[in-house]
């Protein structure tokens, strides 16, 4: 009984984290329109998907939007890490609370936070202002892969550069870097999947000007079923679990 | 006198096709100080885990006086465990951690507190009680840990390799701590250890375990001086093993014995043994001798190395047929011969009587050298 | 040795990430915080005088419902989750190494997946005509379809859904963590197994607990489109209050002040998180 009772749970338990996945990409195939029965396989609404101009349009905004969050959050992010991990400098432990707050912190007090200061500032929402805000929610994640990374490595492989006469900044791009690059990798992808998953946030700080596919789905599945949701979904899932298993692959090697 | 608390009989138990016990006997006396001693895998974990409850043998049974142990749950044995790390309950105050098993009794409040302040003054923490574990020093956290195990006076005190998170000093501060502490309780101590002077110098009695068997069970002296066999006579102590043949056999109750060309008279063994026989002659390196170059007994060799100890002067030599040889000499500053110098000259000899004779293993010693280290 | 390149490395880098958190994390939080003790102003969003108004709005029956309102479904969800992980977290620390990276794998696949969209999935399952309803009905549960979307109930299981991983993975790490000889020796000690469940399994996987329901009990109270989504006009989160009042009703003061009792109430899940690291002798974060 102590070896089948823990695994009955939790094979219980994760079929019921996949059961709702599961419907919907079966559902993604249904022919039917009411989206209730099964109606036959069919790719109709994957069709209807690559139709829909301003469906596409959201897609590749989307996808730029991430792209250029995960870009400038891993290069900010990791040089924090750097510092974070090599120097002593005053408001250390500020910093660190801060970024530990960003990530903690509901996002809608983020959200209100940010739009308050882009309106103040006089800021058009769009692409910019999603990029600083995207860019700040996935900072704290990135620096804290960094930092997991940096944390595993040896305190004097940085020494013996200097030691070889490599000057500080020779020495991040020659020893360092190279040592944080799975690191770098892998919070990059956190990065872009949390940005392309985003809706609170990018809710509070977009506009008319630049529509993202998180907001066109959400005003899509207010108000009853949308079929190409679920082709949408499907296709998402399947990116999704590319990258996660592009970055768990990373993760991987690199501890070997 | 001699009264048998614990015994095991025939135990054994298995790990996924590996013995880590084979039909174990073993009888524990009231108020000893035992010690389970063996390399790591030998099975001498596992041994102390049955005993307080933690593994369950395959076959074989486990009884305290009249009472069956066997499957008995860990919380409901009179014995008590200090654990390797010591297990202290991290969330726990010292004085909280020691009166948990008293309170998993449901004694009276003022009980607990009386009877923890007085464990704790034995270990000499009573002014630590109000400390987390974390706040303490690994000697201290070592302490508590013995006097949460202790309180509940247990019939039986098990320590599976308390000492070794100890640095080398504190551990043996400890060692008198510990043998000071199971003479004034008066408890049964089952103590397991890898390091053979830990058990040397602590125990009443050693076994010495390998591959879930007794290689040999006996006090101190007996382990070190008699080993039963080869492996013993390795683990225990650094050990000289001369290849000896029996040359002749006398009346009155000794042999003669050719070792490196040399007729030694030595005392019958215990084995049976015939002319022409091949043994080992074990000899501690403080037993040999190192002789001048010109005296007349003894076997030539050569002083490849030399390291001052403190105390004694140790020196490995070089027989001329390559055997190498430990020596261990104290110091005798009137002795003008004592100092030889690295590469000279000397010849080995050893006092009569001290040596202790062993017969062929063939599995063992064809995988092992003659003389070893 | 290096020191004239060193310098300005350094100064950069650290300029760099002090202003941007200076400029969008603590700027704007400032802003929320005196938003909150301004007058609410149509036009220019904000205005002078400053006063407490905004908060004491905040007890204004209507709105302290909803508060209370969405306070008892993050509360139901928190536990909810607790209950579902805990016995989740502890059996798969135990289940064996190679296996449990897998485990642990499908376990964080949900969470890169758009959380919209599975909250769109169970929609699905839960319409009046969707599958829960029609296999009930197959199988002679239920003669007629039930209500189960735009409840109460589909918030939460919402919430659950999205925010189990979340719950489950803080506690997993303190079981990983809890040394099978604390177990032992209070076995050892006389414990039983309900003891021991009590006074120490109990008191260390707390930072655990802690942990995790500051993960979701926070974001229960914020994700304002899973009621949006399943739970109808009648059960709004905190989320949705403070969505309508700054995009919708345009009044800044209020909504400021809500989302500053969000933040207030994580600041104390955050420091009884540390409280209870601390007492078994960890660092607190």
């Amino acid at each position: 009984m102590s070896r089948w009772l823990p695994r009955t749970y939790l094979t219980l338990v994760y079929l019921l984290l996949y059961v709702p996945i599961a419907v919907l990409v079966v559902f993604s195939f249904n022919d039917s329109r009411t989206g209730y029965e099964w109606g036959g396989l069919s790719l109709r609404w994957y069709e209807a998907l690559f139709n829909n101009r301003a469906m596409v349009q959201a897609m590749w905004n989307s996808l730029w939007l991430a792209l250029s969050a995960a870009t400038v959050s891993t290069l900010i992010g990791a040089l924090t890490a750097l510092a974070l991990h090599r120097y002593r400098f005053r408001g250390k432990q500020v910093l660190n609370g801060m970024l530990f707050i960003v990530m903690m912190s509901p996002e809608i007090v983020l959200a209100i936070s940010l739009l308050g200061l882009f309106l103040m500032v006089g800021l058009q929402l769009g692409y910019v202002s999603l990029l600083l805000a995207h860019v700040t929610f996935c900072l704290p994640f990135v620096v804290i892969t960094v930092m997991a990374r940096l944390s595993g490595f040896d305190e004097r492989l940085p020494e013996a550069a200097r030691d070889l006469g490599a000057s500080d900044f020779t020495m991040t791009r020659t020893v360092l870097i190279p040592v944080i690059m799975p690191a770098l990798l892998a919070g990059w992808l956190l990065g872009f999947t949390l940005s392309l998953d985003d809706v609170v946030v990018s809710t509070f700080v977009s506009g008319p000007s630049y529509e993202i596919l998180p907001l066109r789905i959400y005003s899509m599945v207010r108000v009853g079923l949308k079929p190409e949701v679920n082709a949408l979904g499907t296709l998402l899932l399947v990116f999704s679990l590319v990258m996660l298993m592009l970055s768990q692959w990373i993760l991987l090697r690199s501890k070997r | 006198m001699k009264q048998t608390l614990l015994s095991l009989s025939k135990l054994s138990k298995q790990f996924d096709d590996r013995k880590v016990l084979d039909s174990l006997d073993l009888e524990i006396f009231d108020g000893e100080f035992i010690t389970l001693l063996g390399p790591s895998g030998c099975g001498k974990t596992t041994l102390l885990r049955m005993m307080a409850g933690f593994e369950h043998p395959d076959e074989g049974s486990i009884t305290l006086g009249s009472q069956d142990l066997t499957h008995t749950p860990p919380e409901a044995r009179p014995l008590n465990t200090v654990f390797q790390n010591y297990a202290l309950f991290p969330h726990m105050s010292v004085f909280d951690n020691v009166a948990y098993g008293l309170k998993m009794e449901n004694r009276p409040k003022p009980e607990i507190q009386q009877r923890v302040e007085e464990a704790l003054a034995m270990v000499q923490l009573e002014d630590f009680a109000k400390r987390k574990p974390h706040q303490l020093s690994g000697g201290q956290q070592q302490r508590v840990a013995i006097a949460r195990a202790v309180v509940k006076r247990p019939k039986m005190l098990l320590l599976d390799e308390p000492l070794s998170a100890l640095d080398y000093k504190l551990r043996r501060t400890m060692q008198v701590e510990l043998k000071r502490l199971q003479r004034e309780l008066g408890i049964t101590f089952v103590f397991v250890t890898h390091d053979q002077e830990e058990a040397l110098s602590m125990s009443d009695r050693i076994v010495v375990l390998k591959d879930g068997l007794i290689q040999q069970l006996g006090t101190p002296r007996e382990v070190y001086e008699r080993p039963a066999n080869l492996f013993t006579a390795r683990f225990v102590g650094e050990t000289n093993f001369f290849p000896g043949r029996v040359d002749a056999l006398n009346d009155d109750g000794t042999i003669i014995v050719d070792v490196f060309g040399l007729k030694r008279r030595f005392r019958k063994p215990d084995f049976s043994v015939v002319e022409g026989q091949p043994l080992h002659v074990l000899l501690r390196p403080e037993d040999i001798r190192v002789l001048a170059p010109g005296d007349d007994d003894g076997v030539a060799g050569k002083v490849v190395e030399r390291n001052y100890k403190g105390s004694t002067l140790d020196s490995v030599i070089h027989l001329t047929d390559g055997t190498e040889v430990l020596a261990s000499e104290f110091f005798d500053e009137d002795d003008p011969t004592f100092d030889y110098r690295l590469g000279e000259p000397v010849r080995v000899s050893w006092v009569d009587g001290w040596e202790w004779l062993l017969p062929e293993e063939p599995a063992v010693v064809a995988e092992e050298e003659t003389v070893d280290g | 040795m290096g020191n004239t390149l060193q310098q300005p490395f350094r100064t950069a880098v650290l300029v760099l990430v002090w202003g941007w958190l200076l400029l969008l994390v603590f700027t704007p939080n400032l802003l929320v915080v005196g938003a909150s003790v301004m007058t609410r102003d149509p036009s220019t969003f904000i205005s002078l005088p400053m006063n407490l108004d905004a908060y004491r709005q905040l007890l204004n029956p209507l709105y302290l419902d909803v508060f209370l309102h969405s306070l008892y479904m993050a509360a139901m969800t928190t536990l909810i989750c607790l209950v579902i992980g805990y016995p989740f977290a502890w059996s798969l620390s135990k289940v064996a190494r190679k296996n449990r990276l897998l485990l642990i794998f499908l376990l964080i696949v949900p969470f890169w997946t758009n959380s919209l969209v599975r909250t769109y999935a169970l929609k699905l399952i839960l319409a009046t005509n969707g599958l829960l309803n029609n296999a009930l009905m197959a199988m002679g549960i239920i003669d007629e379809p039930m209500q189960m979307l735009y409840t109460e109930g589909a918030v939460i299981i919402g919430l659950v859904y999205l925010l189990l991983p979340f719950m489950i993975l803080p506690l997993y790490t303190v079981f990983e963590d809890l040394r099978e000889d604390f177990l032992r020796a209070s076995h050892d000690l006389g414990a039983g197994r309900w003891s021991t469940f009590i006074h120490v399994i109990v008191p260390l996987t707390l930072p655990g607990v802690l942990a995790g329901v500051m993960l979701v009990l926070l974001p229960a109270m914020g994700l304002f489109f899973v009621p949006d989504v399943l739970g109808g006009s009648r059960n709004l989160l905190v989320g949705n209050v403070i969505k309508n009042q700054f995009l919708d009703a345009r009044n800044w003061p209020f909504g400021a002040a809500a989302s500053i009792m969000l933040t207030l109430a994580m600041a104390f899940l955050m420091f009884a998180h540390r409280l209870s690291k601390r007492r078994i002798g960890e660092d607190g974060v």
